[in-house]
């Protein structure tokens, strides 16, 4: 299968900080590719220079063929490739619906939202549908995790860029996001899923990349890592099985 | 859960009620309410004034970080071109019809946002944007920015004070019993409130609004998305710019009388107003002008040795209060 994505050689420096020492990876099209790793390891680091919010200071990274290595965040946002953060992004002063017109770039008023769309985010995500004129800053936690990828897929990406979804959500809300999350799979959605919840990890991925000290040490299936507990430990220093 | 069992999103209408506060207040501290009624209609358009000037101010603040010391410049320039407008349209201004003065004024008004909106235009592009997220050079390139702009109105129009006199249908006051309400004062309100009118629109019904809004709150999430926030920001800072020159025509006609640095006067009452709204906030810039406007005209009567510091007290006041402001912008 062809890689959506690919980075060679990546390195980023932030500052006087030297973050990724030569980053490669291979995001499949159409696959769920899990990016693990312990904290610090240059997880959040790697979205951030595939998005630009970064600049890579050496390496190639192509999308789609195309390299978009230097390029303005923006111009690689309007490639095709949608991004939630780790800190989610919220604009917690715009309701849920400003929030959502924002992120489809075409419309220009509510009316021009795609419902056929709107309504199937609203199936995935009921919450937002209930809470649609309200400030998206009052939403719960879990709310606004699911505002944040709902936004990034209000209108078709070519590729998703997820941070840690999971993170500091309770369990009950983490499964509903799982299942949002296959069913965004289900429709051969590419997804670049930086986690920490190893049992999501399992439930989601087809590939894996482990990183460590800015690099990536290991690429495989996700399945292949799940059954191994002598390679979790070697890699990610404990086992999923205890972490499921 | 039913539509009806989501919980309503509280307005915060604390700010506001606070700005009712010190307006009832000031009735029984002056005992006249004729003179109550004229000190706060003066209040109110001395506020609206300083909000036409500042709300620019906060917006360029809260999307790029930049502080910008020299908006006092594009004041001034405003009010200077108008000079020159209604001095060419003389016979307007003199006429004893509402209409031909009104024309004049607008006229003067669209010349000075004309001006002013394409010297900060320059001025982003030559003396902000080389200083982006460097807050010391930004204070010090565009305090020197005002200080050449302050000596080149000195060269086109003379260092010395010039008159700015109101048109003859405005000149003199409404008598509300024994209350005395200036004409122009009232025409200052409306304009402002038609001005905050426009922005809330803007802001929450245009999508570019929304980017601004947006951009306030998180300028890498715009991007993000898509968006060139570089593109966004230089055109708020033109629209502040411009702003900046109509806050200039009225402040100049409200003094009737101006000076290069007038500009330079406002800063502190602009830097105030835009520090207890809440940086990058549009409501909290229009409470805290009207806050300034009241506070200025109350303490000047009552207490004119202590009215320069008033407006000082206030902010220090309102920041124990609410340390992010009146209206904190969310993920600031």
């Amino acid at each position: 299968m062809s890689a959506l994505l690919e980075l060679q050689g990546v390195h980023t420096h932030v500052g006087a900080y030297h973050i990724l020492h030569g980053v490669d990876l291979q995001v499949p099209e159409g696959q769920v590719t899990m990016l693990l790793g312990r904290n610090g390891a240059g997880k959040t680091s790697t979205l951030r220079t595939v998005m630009g919010l970064w600049k890579a200071s050496a390496g190639r990274i192509s999308f789609q063929g195309a390299d978009i290595h230097g390029k303005n965040t923006p111009d690689i946002a309007m490639a095709g490739i949608g991004y939630v953060p780790e800190t989610m992004g919220i604009f917690g002063d715009l309701s849920v619906k400003e929030n959502m017109l924002l992120a489809a770039r075409r419309a220009r008023h509510e009316g021009e939202l795609d419902t056929q769309r709107l309504e199937w985010i609203f199936g995935l995500f009921p919450a937002l549908k209930k809470f649609w004129l309200y400030p998206a800053g009052k939403l719960s936690g879990g709310q606004k995790q699911m505002l944040a990828i709902a936004r990034a897929i209000v209108e078709p990406r070519a590729l998703l860029l997820i941070d840690e979804p999971s993170k500091g959500l309770a369990p009950s809300i983490i499964q509903n996001l799982i299942a949002a999350l296959r069913e965004l799979k289900a429709q051969r959605c590419t997804v670049l899923l930086v986690e920490q919840n190893f049992g999501m990890a399992r439930a989601l991925g087809d590939r894996v990349a482990v990183m460590d000290n800015g690099r990536v040490v290991h690429t495989g299936a996700m399945a292949e890592l799940a059954e191994d507990e002598g390679l979790q430990q070697r890699l990610l220093g404990l086992s999923l099985g205890a972490h499921a | 859960m039913t539509a009806a069992a989501i919980p309503k999103a509280q307005f915060d209408s604390k700010p506001l009620l606070l700005l009712a506060g010190v307006a009832a207040a000031g009735l029984p501290l002056i005992g006249s309410p004729s003179t109550w009624l004229t000190l706060t209609v003066a209040g109110l358009a001395m506020g609206l004034i300083v909000f036409i000037i500042a709300s620019g101010l906060t917006l360029v603040f809260g999307l790029m970080d930049v502080l910008n010391f020299g908006h006092g410049v594009f004041i001034a320039l405003g009010a200077f071109v108008a000079t020159s407008v209604l001095a060419g349209m003389a016979p307007w201004v003199a006429s004893p019809h509402l209409l031909l003065n009104l024309g004049a004024i607008f006229m003067a008004m669209l010349a000075a946002m004309a001006v002013a909106g394409a010297v900060g235009y320059a001025f982003e592009r030559v003396i902000v944007k080389p200083v982006y997220g460097q807050h010391l050079k930004q204070i010090l390139i565009t305090m020197g920015g005002m200080i050449v702009g302050e000596e080149l109105i000195k060269v086109i129009w003379g260092p010395q004070q010039l008159p700015l006199p109101l048109p003859e249908t405005l000149r003199g006051a409404f008598i509300l019993g024994d209350a005395v309400v200036e004409k122009y004062r009232v025409l200052a309100v409306l304009i402002g409130l038609v001005v905050f009118a426009a922005m809330l629109w803007v802001l929450s019904r245009t999508k570019v609004g929304l980017l601004i809004r947006a951009g306030v709150q998180d300028r890498e999430m715009v991007e993000s998305l898509g968006y060139r926030i570089h593109r966004l920001f230089i055109g708020v800072f033109v629209a502040g710019s411009a702003l900046a020159g109509l806050g200039g025509v009225m402040w100049g006609l409200y003094q009737q009388m101006i000076t290069p640095q007038i500009g330079a006067q406002v800063n502190v009452l602009i830097f105030i107003v835009i520090i207890i709204g809440g940086l990058g906030s549009t409501l909290g810039c229009f409470v805290g002008a009207l806050l300034v406007g009241l506070m200025a005209n109350y303490t000047g009567f009552l207490a004119p040795k202590v009215a320069l510091f008033s407006n000082i007290g206030l902010m220090v006041a309102i920041l124990l209060w609410r340390p992010q402001g009146l209206y904190p912008v969310t993920n600031r």
